[in-house]
């Protein structure tokens, strides 16, 4: 663990179920680190791994994909088709020498304020512990 | 070349309390295009608005980004706001500097340089939004209202009045829901079925009211304007255009069964109607306990209907209703006090539910208003009457209060003493919430003119001894133990959402909390809308809810829908994909994956002639959620407002 490495972390919350999570989040004043910024999707579904793979590139330290459970997609199905896109793109990432886990998916839906929290300060907890991703950072940033 | 304002709101303190908004506003005149910026204390305030209207007027703006609270309370205030002066709505672009940054972080440092990130963001973001023109679909100007409890039945009518069409769906074989279960309600004592059958005759009778009772939604397509609904008739086996509701089929059926409506307190026939004023007023075989329909002997009924309408042939039939919004009615459930081993779980006789204790009292309930203990029969002389069993109960997964029950078991002390004049009824309680008109006052009779005593404290155990139910519990404004010996103890178990709720949602693709009661659009703003655009919300199935509260809910829900179908077309966000043909390969990957079945592939000739398959987009039938995107190998698909410059724009600020 480097001394005082803050990570920058970014989120793609869907618009239907984390994204207001994280606004109830706000409305409820619960507290959660400041280093990451949270980018609104219309559906899991719409990740392109081509964005993950650029938030990489461009220095981001890990990348945390949350959508609606599953059955509760408000696209009846965009949820499943994100879930196999991660994962055969995480398998991607480990066949690449990366480490996976900077890249997670979890599924908050717009009460869980609470378990975004939690999920938050896991994932920051995570990465300050595994310092900089230098793996896949260009080299000019 | 794009000009981009941003605006950076105050919200009072709520966000210049924590962000340094001046250097917000500052930083942001360094991010690319952005050739205006300001702060202001209300953005979303008339002069906030105007503020945003001269910048765009006086420096040419194109594009802007507020930098306030999330895009979900006002981002269509801000686009409805720069379209005034003549830009696009689709124009704009909202920084959650409030919900996301500073309600949510403790460091002001922090906060601000979180805020300005958000901010490059955003104008990262709208330099790629493009003007938009708004979808005009057309409506279908008739409403969907699943459940016929008294919320459905009350919207159902409302619209039937403004001249719509109204399909209510009930899962039982009569409307009328809770509120026909029934005895009397509070804080006037109007006999509930007195208030309410009225309305359900009234349902049946508007000729603008449809009324599928016996029936579930099996799958809703579409949406707002136009949804199609699958409705699975089940098989009733009585003809409900013969029969004439005479009675006699239940008379001679031979078959008893616990009575469902009763709560299991009584029986009722293998063919019956759950209650007398039931409506239709057609009897439902049941085809798990009828002799003729299990075994093939019997045929009483059928024997006996002079209208000859039974028919042991019947079988479930799925309708096809096509509707333009959608009501979700669909009431609650009771939290099963099973899960209370130190109440008994479920083992003492004399130990019933607030909901079973309606029955016993009711005229025409199991006893025919008698309250009787069901051990014995006993008129009961002490009743302990326990609150929030499962609700405000963490541990039991429900912390939140029932609302409800406080006034009606004020209502059943009432009720008890005036069926039994020498009964004495305890209450334990937490807290008494007695807010509503007339609620306190009503609950302060209960004490002092029918002499309940009411008692703050938990009940810790209740233990059989000797034909009677021991009370042990706490009276914590004296501070000492108390124990009571009661002839009958009722519970009054917390509201839940109907079992169903959660499939049902699934269906229909609304959004639920943690309990499975459904999402409003905003708590205050938005109360009886759901976020799924055409879908609105009445009654219990939103939280819990008592009478009024669910009837004024109902015909606001139904006034929404009326605006709805005030015109013939709807103007909806342009938010659907569209496939750039010229690029396309005609793979076919995204007319599998749509979950729409939006996408199908159409013949184009190119420049050589030869014939190639291409992809297009129904855009009456895409949702916009772009998961074909990301599928698409030669990536020529877009979607609205949310296309891949957008998005990579918003990366690239990392």
């Amino acid at each position: 663990m480097s001394e005082g490495f803050t990570p920058n972390l970014i989120g793609f919350f869907c618009q239907w179920c984390s994204y207001l999570g994280a606004d109830l989040a706000g409305t409820n004043r619960l507290c959660y680190p400041a280093n990451i910024k949270i980018i609104r999707i219309p559906c899991t579904g719409r990740i392109d791994p081509q964005f993950i793979l650029r938030a990489f590139l461009n220095g981001a330290d890990g990348v945390l994909v949350s959508g609606c459970h599953p059955g509760d997609c408000h696209y009846t199905a965009g949820n499943y088709f994100a879930r196999r896109r991660m994962q055969v793109f995480k398998d991607l990432l480990n066949f690449m020498g990366f480490d996976q886990e900077r890249l997670i998916m979890t599924w908050i839906s717009a009460s869980e304020s609470k378990k975004l929290v939690k999920v938050v300060e896991q994932f920051n907890e995570t990465i300050t512990r595994m310092g900089p991703q230098k793996q896949l950072v260009l080299p000019t940033r | 070349m794009p000009r981009t304002g941003v605006f950076v709101c105050h919200c009072g303190s709520n966000i210049a309390g924590k962000v340094d908004v001046e250097t917000v506003a500052a930083k942001a005149l360094n991010f690319d295009r952005v050739v205006f910026s300001t702060t202001y204390k209300y953005m979303c305030s008339q002069p906030g608005q105007e503020v945003i209207k001269k910048a765009v007027r006086d420096n040419n703006l194109d594009r802007i980004v507020v930098a306030a609270c999330t895009p979900n309370l006002h981002g269509k205030t801000f686009q409805r706001c720069i379209k005034t002066v003549g830009l696009s709505p689709y124009l704009s672009e909202m920084a959650s500097i409030r919900e996301h940054c500073s309600w949510v972080h403790t460091d002001p440092d922090e906060a601000t340089g979180k805020a300005i990130e958000l901010v490059r963001l955003a104008t990262a973001k709208v330099r790629k939004n493009v003007a938009l023109l708004p979808l005009n679909i057309p409506v279908t100007r008739r409403a969907l209202v699943i459940g016929g409890g008294i919320a459905g039945i009350q919207s159902a009518l409302d619209i039937a009045a403004a001249g719509f069409e109204a399909v209510i769906v009930e899962k039982e074989p009569s409307v009328g829901g809770r509120m026909a279960q029934l005895d009397k309600t509070f804080p006037t004592l109007d006999c509930s079925a007195c208030i309410l059958a009225p309305r359900m005759v009234e349902v049946a009778t508007n000729e603008k009211v449809i009324i599928h009772s016996y029936s579930k939604i099996e799958k809703i397509t579409g949406s707002v304007g136009s949804f199609e609904v699958q409705i699975k008739k089940k098989a009733r086996y009585v003809d409900l255009g013969k029969c004439t509701g005479c009675g006699t089929c239940t008379e001679k059926c031979p078959v008893k069964v616990d009575s469902e409506f009763n709560l299991r307190l009584s029986t009722r026939k293998a063919i019956s109607t759950p209650f007398p004023q039931a409506v239709p007023n057609v009897p439902v075989i049941d085809p798990h306990h009828c002799r003729y329909l299990t075994l093939g002997k019997c045929g009483v009924c059928q024997k006996v209907c002079q209208a000859g309408a039974v028919n042991y042939e019947d079988k479930d039939e799925i309708i096809i209703e096509k509707v333009g919004a959608i009501i979700a009615a669909t009431g609650y459930d009771l939290f099963d006090p099973k899960k209370y081993g130190e109440y008994g779980g479920g083992r003492y006789r004399d130990v019933i539910t607030g909901l079973q204790f309606e029955r016993l009292i009711n005229a025409s309930g199991p006893t025919g208003g008698e309250i009787t203990r069901l051990s014995d029969g006993k008129t009961p002389k002490t009743i302990v009457f326990i609150q929030c069993v499962g609700s405000r109960d963490e541990q039991k997964g429900k912390p939140y209060c029932s609302k409800i029950c406080c006034m009606y078991t004020a209502k059943q002390t009432i009720l008890a003493k005036e069926h039994i004049p020498d009964v004495q009824c305890y209450v334990f309680y937490i807290d008494i919430r007695a807010g509503g008109k007339n609620y306190e006052e009503f609950v302060k009779r209960a004490q002092t003119d029918y002499g309940a005593v009411y008692i703050r404290g938990r009940v810790s155990k209740l233990y059989e001894q000797e034909g009677q139910i021991m009370v042990k519990g706490m009276d914590t404004l004296l501070g000492e133990e108390v124990e009571i010996p009661a002839d009958l103890v009722v519970l009054a178990t917390a509201i839940v959402p109907r079992r169903e709720a959660r499939t049902l949602a699934q269906k229909i693709g609304l959004s639920y909390d943690q309990h499975a009661f459904y999402n409003e659009a905003h708590p205050k703003m938005a109360p009886v809308e759901n976020l799924t655009l055409g879908i609105y919300l009445a009654g219990a199935c939103q939280a819990p809810k008592d009478i009024p509260d669910s009837v004024a809910m109902a015909s606001a829900a139904a006034a929404k829908i009326c605006g709805l179908f005030s015109r013939d077309f709807l103007s909806i966000d342009p938010i659907v994909a569209s496939v750039a043909e010229t690029c396309c390969v005609g793979c076919n990957t995204c007319v599998a994956i749509c979950p729409f079945k939006a996408i199908s592939m159409e013949i184009r000739k190119d420049r050589t002639g030869q014939e190639r398959q291409v992809a297009t987009v129904n855009t009456s039938l895409c949702q916009g959620c772009g998961t074909c995107l990301p599928n698409c190998r030669s990536r020529c698909i877009s979607l609205n407002n949310w296309t891949t410059d957008q998005l990579y724009a918003e990366v690239m600020t990392i």
